[in-house]
């Protein structure tokens, strides 16, 4: 290995770029190779999209998933983690859904949540996914943004001290 | 692992959301500045400028040192790489997301593969 192969950047090895796009705004991006009904599929029945949208990375367990994806409809999600005694929810509703292209949902869980909407650009059998989060305010973001992420980061962390101290939670 | 807590941020991002102050950045990359240099490269007064380092510099984006009677601007090293953190979880989340979604669209492809060999037959 040489010196160029050692630099410190994480390789971008499936492409998914995230950018944060002005103070109220997170885009991400991501090409599949399917058509896009088929990436449409995966996001919008239930029974699949429990298969991908917890990654064992998060440490946490899906209890339930309730998708009613058409427009007005609602979604529920609740997780559940070892450091956690209840069950944690994201809720909200279906503003927009145009199958095979477009989803729009709120997350109505917190006052400050985003409005997201995902595109799905089919292209030569690949398909171009585009999610965009946007908050009502810059303050809102920097407080719920990644809320999954910044919630599995703080159980992470809190497993790494209990382990430390070589303890186990009771409620 | 980089530490960093969410008040810290508010500054980052306050700092980050001037078009001026990107800019300014954005040429320190290249090189170390003066203060007069940058408000002459951004058509500023000095006064003007020196505010704008200052946001920087409170973000810990900048760091200033004077030299005689020069102020000498470079870019503060660890508030961009705490940056890049913060933005870099929020990437690995997704990424773990879209590398499962990746089996799974797999997975009704080769369904689909089958159905329509089945079909045929």
């Amino acid at each position: 290995m040489n010196a160029i192969e050692k630099s410190e950047h994480t390789p971008m090895k499936s492409g998914t770029t995230v950018e944060r796009k002005s103070d109220r705004e997170i885009v991400v991006t991501r090409t599949f190779d399917a058509p896009a009904r088929i990436v449409f599929e995966a996001w919008t029945k239930p029974e699949l999209f429990r298969r991908w949208w917890v990654p064992k990375s998060m440490g946490m367990t899906l209890l339930s998933c309730e998708l009613d994806v058409r427009v007005g409809g609602g979604y529920r999600l609740e997780f559940a983690h070892p450091s956690a005694s209840e069950p944690i929810a994201f809720f909200g509703k279906y503003l927009d859904v145009i199958p095979p292209s477009r989803i729009v949902w709120s997350n109505d869980e917190t006052d400050g949540g985003a409005i997201t909407t995902v595109t799905f650009e089919e292209k030569a059998g690949k398909t171009l996914l585009v999610l965009h989060e946007l908050y009502p305010s810059k303050e809102a973001l920097d407080a719920n943004a990644g809320m999954e992420n910044a919630m599995s980061e703080t159980f992470s962390q809190l497993d790494e001290l209990l382990v430390a101290l070589g303890v186990t939670v009771r409620q | 692992m980089v530490q960093y807590n969410r008040s810290d941020l508010d500054v980052s991002f306050a700092a980050l959301s001037d078009a001026t102050r990107r800019g300014v950045l954005e040429q320190l990359w290249r090189g170390d500045a003066s203060i007069t240099d940058l408000a002459e490269k951004f058509h500023m007064t000095l006064t003007g400028m020196k505010k704008h380092i200052g946001v920087l510099e409170q973000a810990g984006f900048v760091t200033t040192k004077k030299l005689g009677r020069v102020r000498t601007c470079k870019l503060g090293q660890r508030r961009l790489e705490e940056e890049a953190a913060w933005i870099d979880k929020y990437r690995k989340l997704w990424d773990a997301r879209f590398d499962a979604l990746d089996q799974v669209v797999e997975e009704i492809k080769q369904e689909e593969k089958h159905d329509e060999r089945n079909r045929k037959k």
